[in-house]
């Protein structure tokens, strides 16, 4: 969040020195005026449906991505930055592959207004991108309003979300070094839907495996919104059971409603105050910001009505949404590997659409999971969701899909693989 | 390897814009096959190729056969799986037919 801020803040400069180039930030080449394809967001959704867009177009299709990173940080693994086990360099990859392999242009900006009608987005460095087809994938955004307190705390690095993979992943990991051995880390969790439904509970692990060797006295609190875990539940509570008792203590039904960064406290809607060393306050989260301001979020503000066979938003069109952005369909998790599935999905549907083929009748979506509750053992959660036609929407197939048994090693090691192999999917 | 087969779809690609030709019946069958295959690559990799050192393996160029019967082992039960069991019982036997018939036409 700092370090977007940072960027938005070099970009309006770059702006107000009456120059449309960027200060600080190198194109890949030349911005074009137009392309058949731009997408906005290079994370699990963005990054892979530029790839695919070029890869099933057989690299006819032009494609733009707008992105301002130069470099994919990985939301999956980084609790295990938190734990201590791996480090920011261990889930960091650089967009150049996109290019060099597969020739998407990679414009090192933020996309600040889009114009469906005209076909064409405005960057924060002012130059305007026209398009046959926008694919927007833009996460999520927090809604601080529903946290009092709570923006200004994390403006001011005290109280992190750590939620977005980045400079906030290593700031609260070191929060967890300074920590005094017997101290309280504190994890507060919003009401579902939410980015990543399990990783509150393997991020509450990770510091209590990290705890269990290095601060022993120390507690980890997971304060939810929500009456229980949200997903994985019997393998979480199992585990922490067995191995983080008297250590590491769930609470549900606790929904807050404001912070004070000086005394480190939470406020909850009904329950008693909470104080802890280290606070990681989660807020209700949204659709990602430019589909907020675009009005692309036409489910209560927050969230992005598509149609399932395509993407393409109910509001815009031509204007394709995936990702965390979009209003999930039953039981379909906001996930990495579902927005990377998004990415297949869409990529396939825009390449038929701007060749005057079918749009493919049965697109079909996976998701896999993993959760690490130490640094070795792991848990997943899979399915499998297919269109049906009938209700235009995914619906997970019937007897599909499930969790693992217990924690095993097994999956450690095929949860490493895995998250090797999806960078590699979305951005080699 | 994979940039020999990039620079040869550069090449087919430049030719194919070239002559402008109109999608085929057939081009929308691959498509279709391409982006249903693209499903396994998130854990096997872009064109079912894994990264070096994988523990998951690489569909690329696995014999069709073989792959259908791995696939419906894990399907029945009859061969042991951490989450193979779980994602096979999605597919309908036509689409495993279909990711079986797409990966054997690749190279390894």
């Amino acid at each position: 969040m700092k370090r977007r801020s940072f960027v938005q803040a070099s970009l309006a400069l770059g702006t107000l020195g009456g120059t449309l180039s960027m200060v600080g930030c190198a194109t890949t080449g030349a911005i074009p005026s137009k392309a058949k394809v731009v997408v906005i967001g290079g994370g699990y959704g963005g990054a892979t449906a530029a790839k695919y867009v070029r890869m099933l177009s057989n690299y006819q299709i032009d494609v733009v991505l707008v992105e301002p990173n130069d470099s994919f940080i990985s939301c999956p693994i980084s609790n295990l930055v938190i734990g201590g086990s791996k480090t920011m360099g261990d889930i960091t990859t650089p967009y150049d592959n996109l290019k060099g392999k597969h020739g998407v242009i990679h414009a090192r900006d933020r996309v600040t207004g889009i114009d469906a009608a005209k076909k064409t987005v405005t960057l924060a460095g002012g130059a305007t991108i026209g398009y046959d087809k926008l694919i927007v994938s833009p996460g999520i955004d927090m809604l601080w309003n529903s946290i009092e307190g709570l923006q200004a705390a994390s403006a001011s690095g005290q109280i992190l979300q750590a939620w977005k993979a980045g400079p906030e992943t290593a700031a609260l990991r070191r929060q967890l070094e300074a920590m005094p051995d017997g101290g309280t880390y504190a994890i507060t969790v919003p009401l579902a839907p939410y980015r990543c439904p399990p990783g509150p509970y393997e991020r509450a692990s990770q510091v209590a495996s990290y705890f269990k060797k290095a601060k022993p006295k120390s507690k980890v609190l997971i304060l939810d919104a929500n009456p229980d875990v949200t997903s994985k539940g019997p393998l979480f509570k199992k585990f922490w059971a067995e191995n983080y008792a008297g250590m590491l203590e769930f609470r549900g039904n606790h929904k807050a409603v404001g912070v004070d960064a000086k005394s480190k406290t939470v406020k909850f809607e009904t329950e008693s105050d909470v104080k802890a060393d280290v606070l990681n306050v989660l807020p209700d989260m949204s659709a990602g910001s430019i589909a907020m301001q675009s009005g692309l979020a036409n489910v209560n503000n927050r969230w992005c009505d598509v149609n399932y066979l395509t993407f393409e938003s109910k509001v815009a069109k031509d204007v394709h949404v995936i990702g965390d952005s979009v209003l999930a369909a039953p039981l379909m998790p906001k996930s990495g590997h579902m927005a990377n599935s998004h990415g297949k999905v869409v990529a396939a549907a825009v390449v038929a659409q701007l060749s005057g083929m079918e749009v493919n009748p049965q697109p079909l979506l996976t998701n896999t999971c993993y959760s690490f509750v130490n640094d070795k053992l792991v848990v997943h959660v899979a399915s499998v969701h297919q269109y049906v036609a009938a209700e235009k929407t995914f619906k997970t197939v019937p007897g599909s899909g499930g969790v693992s048994t217990a924690p095993n090693e097994l999956e450690g090691i095929y949860a490493w693989n895995w998250a090797q192999n999806i960078w590699a999917d979305t951005l080699l | 390897m994979r940039f020999r087969t990039h620079f040869a779809a550069l090449l087919l690609s430049a030719v194919a814009a070239g002559a402008a030709h109109a999608a085929t019946p057939q081009d929308t069958v691959k498509l279709h096959q391409r982006a249903l295959a693209a499903t396994c690559a998130n854990c096997h990799g872009t064109e079912g190729r894994t990264t070096d050192g994988s523990a998951i393996p690489s569909l690329a160029g696995m014999p069709r056969e073989y792959m259908v019967a791995q696939m419906k082992a894990f399907r029945d039960g009859t061969r042991p799986a951490t989450v193979m069991h779980q994602l096979t019982k999605g597919l309908t036997d036509e689409q495993v037919q279909s990711v079986a018939t797409y990966f054997s036409t690749l190279k390894r």
